[in-house]
């Protein structure tokens, strides 16, 4: 068992690595180098950089020498934390970041609790009753949700959350804890926000998760191990939440590594028009702005986020499938 | 003889899909005795199964029980007719497990490979006993000591997956014996087997029966297992029960075209060499494609034409326990023509 972990970690490793190296590409793809960009933008402002100065900053980031010791250099650099400087921004890119990522997080584990509370009972239920005319109603219902798309219903929420109850929507803090440093009455403040960004980011996933669910309860529903629970007695819901509901379950387990950029870029638009302050927004305006230092940042953060979820999704795997396990062994 | 524990009388179990319907069991009737083991032979899809599944209600959809009694003697004398029962009571779960014990025929599927053998089983005795979860441990243990499965007290803690099919089948068992039912129906559980393990499979069952007064149903298409182990036997096909009696009446003295056909059908060291094994002519019939009158007349040799074709054969008792569905025999029992 140790084994296993060790080596799913040094996968893991191995990934992050490569993440690195792709997000360091990125921000060598523009034209010229960063010290070039960093004049022209001084330059447009009336400030001219003086020549020493250049070859200073060349000297820091190591660009006038080969491109591995560039990326050594960088990537010493973000290890200790330093992501460096934010073109568009004219400050630390670790500093524009600042707590969005920590919100896209809450906000996507919330959306993505919202996605399995609603489809989970609901994919249950139209296996169980299939064909029923409930079945048909959340089929139906669902497929308009996967069509419709995300913003339009955020949009729609606003306008009716405006005219009817006077609300707004957008953001997920109050005015006055917008700009405020963190305490209990911020926390319950983005808690009282959460919910309904979150159920609205919720909703495109959760039609698919009811199409995935049903379909995979359907299957197990119909294996031989169902039956033979039913016949020593047991009574027929306990016979479906313990055998094939457990077994349709465990292909979930491994998706909770790719649900995290799943809602970041599905996101980006609803960010916009809700306003929320994730990472989405901010990575669209720095690929538009060509701000390469910040969006080769948020890249290499959610390519780790992206690792580190899919780790725990391996160890989830492990605890809850037997087979796993007893492939450890032999 | 004594009352059987389990009468069956004029079973019809038919499955109605959207393309018509299926009479997969039709009118099949049998009794089975305590201690004694009953035989249900047939070629695949003659409806042996659903027969079996039916005595329990675990039919799949779209199958239905139509019609007919399923009575079962409890253990106070009451008798209750399954087959009337609701589908979600609790009498029909308390008699599932705990009255009758099923085998299925497929040891690999029918465990879940999530749970333990010993959560499995300690489900089956808690269903129907009350006892406490170390109780339930140790009496999950001695069933597997039972039924053979060597290191027990190991084993209660593994999973299906890591078992051999032999063992698999033992587990089987012990699960189905798990809350002392008197009644077991064993569907096919020797056939994923190979050889050996049959017969170990096959004592097991002898041996245990034996100990507990077990009233068994045999379901095979094999003739040679139904000699080995049937005091009496159901010949059935497509759907229907075509002779029953003694099994050393229905290997001696068949009656029944069928039977005759399947009997000469089975491979004989005696035989002369390089002689051609007998095959029954033709197949079975598709469900939706009954032929009328006597099922089995199309491939039977002893075909009256105007008459076997024409109308369903009434059963004709032969014997006290010798039953056979064919208008060669008269109300008297004797051969016509």
């Amino acid at each position: 068992m140790v084994t296993y972990i060790l080596q799913r970690l040094a996968l893991a490793f191995l990934t992050v690595w490569a993440i690195s190296v792709v997000s360091f590409v990125i921000i060598q793809l523009p034209p010229g180098d960063f010290v070039d960009t960093y004049i022209t933008n001084l330059s447009a402002s009336g400030s001219a950089v003086r020549a020493e100065e250049a070859q200073a900053l060349r000297q820091q980031y190591g660009l006038d020498q080969p491109i591995w010791v560039q990326y050594w250099k960088w990537i010493v650099r973000v290890v200790r934390g330093d992501f460096g400087m934010s073109m568009e921004w004219g400050r630390p890119v670790i500093e524009v970041i600042g707590d969005r990522l920590w919100l896209t997080i809450v906000i996507s584990i919330a959306a993505i609790i919202v996605t399995w509370g609603i489809a989970l009972p609901i994919g249950i239920y139209s296996a169980v009753r299939q064909y029923s005319i409930a079945d048909y109603i959340f089929t139906f219902v669902g497929f308009v949700g996967l069509a419709v798309p995300n913003f339009l219903l955020a949009l729609i929420i606003m306008y009716f959350g405006f005219k009817l109850f006077d609300l707004n929507i957008g953001g997920l803090f109050s005015a006055e804890y917008q700009l405020a440093p963190w305490s209990w009455g911020k926390v319950w403040d983005l808690l009282k926000h959460l919910p309904l960004p979150a159920f609205i980011l919720a909703l495109a996933g959760t039609a698919q998760l009811i199409r995935i669910m049903r379909a995979n309860l359907l299957d197990e529903l119909r294996r031989p191990y169902v039956t033979t629970a039913r016949a020593r007695g047991l009574a027929e819901w306990r016979v479906i939440t313990k055998y094939p509901v457990r077994a349709a379950l465990n292909p979930f387990a491994s998706t909770i590594g790719y649900l995290l950029p799943f809602v970041v870029s599905g996101s980006i638009v609803v960010s916009l028009v809700l306003s929320l302050p994730t990472v989405g927004p901010l990575l669209l305006r720095s690929l538009i702005a060509q701000d390469m230092f910040l969006a080769g940042t948020i890249v290499l953060l959610l390519g780790v986020l992206t690792v580190i979820g899919t780790f725990i999704s391996d160890l989830i795997l492990m605890w809850i499938d037997p087979r796993i396990r007893a492939g450890m062994h032999g | 003889m004594a009352e059987p524990i389990l009468s069956v009388r004029g079973l019809e179990t038919f499955f109605r899909p959207d393309e018509g319907i299926v009479r997969a069991v039709d009118g099949a009737s049998f009794d089975l005795h305590p201690g004694q083991t009953l035989g249900i032979v047939g070629e695949s899809g003659c409806g042996k199964s659903v027969t079996a599944r039916s005595i329990l209600r675990i039919v799949d959809r779209p199958g239905r029980v139509e019609s007919g009694e399923i009575l079962l003697r409890r253990a106070d004398g009451q008798v209750v007719d399954i087959a009337k029962l609701d589908a979600k009571s609790a009498l029909l779960r308390d008699i599932r497990g705990g009255e009758v014990g099923y085998v299925f025929q497929e040891p690999m599927s029918s465990l879940s490979a999530y749970h333990t053998i010993g959560n499995q089983l300690m489900e089956a005795i808690r269903l129907h006993r009350d006892v406490s979860k170390a109780d339930a441990r140790a009496r999950a243990i001695e069933l597997l000591r039972m039924v053979g499965i060597p290191r027990p007290e190991q084993r209660v803690d593994s999973y299906s997956f890591e078992l051999s099919g032999g063992l698999r089948q033992r587990v089987m068992i012990a699960l189905a014996l798990a809350a002392e039912p008197r009644v077991l129906i064993a569907d096919e559980p020797t056939t994923a087997l190979d050889v050996t393990t049959q017969a170990q499979i096959l004592d097991l069952i002898r041996r245990i029966q034996r100990e507990r007064n077990l009233a068994v149903i045999l379901i095979t298409h094999d003739m040679g297992v139904i000699a080995e182990m049937a005091d009496t036997v159901a010949v059935m096909y497509l759907g229907k029960v075509v002779e029953t009696g003694p099994v050393d009446t229905i290997f001696h003295a068949p009656r029944h075209p069928y039977t005759q056909a399947l009997l000469r059908s089975i491979p004989s060291v005696l035989a002369t060499p390089l002689s051609r094994l007998a095959t029954i002519a033709g197949s079975i019939p598709h469900p939706y494609a009954r032929p009328p009158g006597c099922p089995f007349h199309p491939r039977c040799e002893s075909f009256i034409a105007g008459t076997c074709d024409a109308g369903a054969p009434p059963v004709t008792g032969l014997a006290a326990d010798h039953e056979v569905r064919c208008f060669l025999y008269d109300d008297a029992g004797t051969r016509r023509a």
